[in-house]
């Protein structure tokens, strides 16, 4: 037996989930071996520092671009040819999009949104987050083959020294598999996402229009951060729908946010309820984000934040 | 064209969470329940293919006569058939199954469901369902136009966005951004009194095979208070930041 992961990369470069992926599959593992499959990774090596022992390199330029059914075939492949009862994913957009098409092409029960190491292996059961993140829900995958959908950030990374041979694999791919063809990609250059931030920065109505995002950018500079912002916000037009977070938005699930001037909607304190640490600045003391958050800071976000941007510079050039 | 709209009955997104029967049933109890928000907004992006193109709307839900309110208001809005497959929705397979059956029955051109249901968040039905009935697929679609048998979707990736083509028939995903917030229909009188009249079918289910079962259900823990930093001293925020919650 072996557990298997998808590894994915940006650029050819693997993608913090992809080492956190692997981590989960080591974990689970046991004493069998964990199988990576890469698309197009320049160092497929740099798995082993986490667990894993084998990776399969696709190198196909026809996968260049993520194409979920195309990839779905291949990991498939991947899976029959290794023997495998575990596939491990992550959670990201692409990861979500290909998981479902994986399970029924190797009639594997999924589990998504996995918020930790299985509670147990016989019966494999998984806690995973439900309602939003307003419960866990404990489900048992009981089919002979299993995926299980690792939340970003659940598990953390572990690393397990040791050495991993790197096959080239070809896996023999359709014409059907290209079905979906990817036109164009939008997408913003040296820009953090909501999905893979350690630290994202959102605002809300508190801050009066659009033009006050300055201070919002700046802090996320300083940061690393992402920016995102709360439903009103993307409604009104403020910032756009894709810094969404909350309910019917992103999820957050990094390991600090910061709230400026967001009163905490259920619906918004339900998206980001995953982020390890929550900072709220907001001049009510009465507005429901208190009862969500670690640290707050009641008062004038317009006076809080410039001042608070200029100690976290000092903090930062202390701590580089 | 002919679309099929997908409709889970979910709690509303302000209800409060609870379970019975020791932690291992969601509690109805004093709940409103809603169309699926994600649902919503891709039957609002139908009924656009409605008033525009011509096409004819069908919505289906898999569930106990409990949700036929939930189906009555999709008509209400203005889809033209409901069907309901009588049988509770217990896993994500399953319900994609069930689906796969009344969608190849009806030989549809487009299948729109929500990207997830906010209440187990599974995200899964829509690729299963395409996957079991071999179509296209696209996920967290943010846009959607058809023209002929070709459609050309948007979808939402990790920040950013991507332009995909694909004939019909296709499954999606869909998401806020299919309509904005506030192109969402609020039935009136006419369209209440309406959907009494339209047919809502109830079929059988087939059998099929569940993959995962919700054994256990759990609420997280109470969360301590809130530490209060006064502005005038931001540097112990940064400290508390730094050395006790470790986030930056």
């Amino acid at each position: 037996m072996s557990v298997l992961v998808y590894t994915e990369t940006e650029d050819g470069k693997f993608k913090k989930a992809a080492f956190e992926v692997a981590s989960y599959a080591k974990e689970v593992a046991g004493g069998d071996e964990v199988v990576a499959v890469s698309f197009n990774a320049t160092d497929a090596s740099e798995l082993a520092k986490y667990g894993v022992s084998k990776v399969l390199n696709i190198q196909n330029d026809k996968l260049s671009k993520f194409n979920a059914e195309a990839y779905a075939d291949a990991l498939k492949q991947a899976a029959q040819k290794e023997g495998s009862k575990i596939v491990v994913v992550s959670q990201s957009a692409n990861s979500k999009y290909l998981a479902p098409l994986l399970a029924v092409h190797l009639n594997a029960g999924y589990a998504s949104n996995v918020m930790a190491a299985p509670e147990s292996t016989d019966p494999f059961t998984v806690k995973r987050s439900a309602f939003t993140n307003k419960a866990f829900n404990f489900t048992k995958i009981t089919t002979d083959v299993k995926i299980v959908g690792l939340s970003q950030n659940a598990f953390g990374l572990k690393e397990n020294e040791g050495d991993a041979s790197v096959e080239d694999f070809s896996p023999e791919l359709k014409d059907g598999d290209f079905s979906v063809n990817v036109e164009s990609v939008d997408k913003a250059k040296d820009k953090v996402t909501i999905a893979d931030a350690e630290v994202v920065v959102s605002g809300g109505r508190g801050l009066k229009g659009p033009e006050n995002w300055g201070m919002i950018e700046e802090m996320a500079d300083i940061l690393g951060a992402a920016t995102a912002c709360s439903k009103p916000v993307s409604d009104m037009g403020w910032r756009p729908h894709s810094e969404h977070v909350g309910q019917t938005g992103k999820p957050v699930a990094s390991n600090l946010y910061i709230a400026v001037g967001i009163s905490g909607a259920i619906q918004h304190l339900a998206g980001i309820n995953a982020a390890k640490t929550k900072v709220v600045i907001n001049n009510d003391p009465e507005a429901p984000f208190f009862k969500a958050a670690d640290y707050g800071v009641v008062g004038d976000a317009f006076e809080i934040v410039p001042k608070l941007n200029e100690k976290l510079k000092e903090f930062k050039a202390k701590n580089a | 064209m002919k679309i099929l709209v997908c409709i889970s009955h979910v709690p509303d997104t302000t209800s409060k969470i609870n379970f019975t029967d020791g932690d291992s049933k969601f509690d109805t109890n004093g709940v409103n329940f809603v169309i699926n928000p994600n649902d919503e907004f891709g039957l609002t992006r139908a009924m656009w293919f409605k008033e525009k193109q011509g096409a004819s709307v069908d919505v289906v839900n898999v569930g106990g006569a409990e949700t036929e309110p939930t189906l009555r208001k999709a008509l209400a809005i203005g889809a033209d058939n409901a069907i309901r497959v009588n049988t509770p929705a217990t896993d994500g397979f399953q319900v994609a199954k069930q689906l796969a059956k009344v969608a190849k029955k009806g030989e549809y051109d487009l299948i729109i469901a929500g990207r997830e249901s906010i209440d187990y968040n599974g995200g899964m039905v829509p690729g299963m369902l395409a996957a079991i009935l071999d179509a296209n697929f696209i996920n967290t679609c943010i846009s959607i136009e058809v023209e002929g048998d070709k459609a050309t979707a948007i979808r939402e990736i990790d920040g950013g966005k991507e332009t995909l083509t694909a004939s019909l028939p296709l499954v999606i995903g869909g998401q806020k951004g299919l309509v904005e917030e506030s192109d969402l229909k609020i039935p009136n009188m006419r369209g209440i009194m309406q959907a009494r009249k339209k047919p809502l079918n109830v079929v059988e289910p087939d059998e099929a095979p569940t993959q995962t079962e919700a054994v256990k259900f759990e609420k997280p823990a109470p969360k301590g208070d809130v530490k209060l930093v006064d502005p005038e001293n931001l540097d112990e925020l940064i400290d508390l930041l730094h050395n006790e919650a470790k986030a930056i």
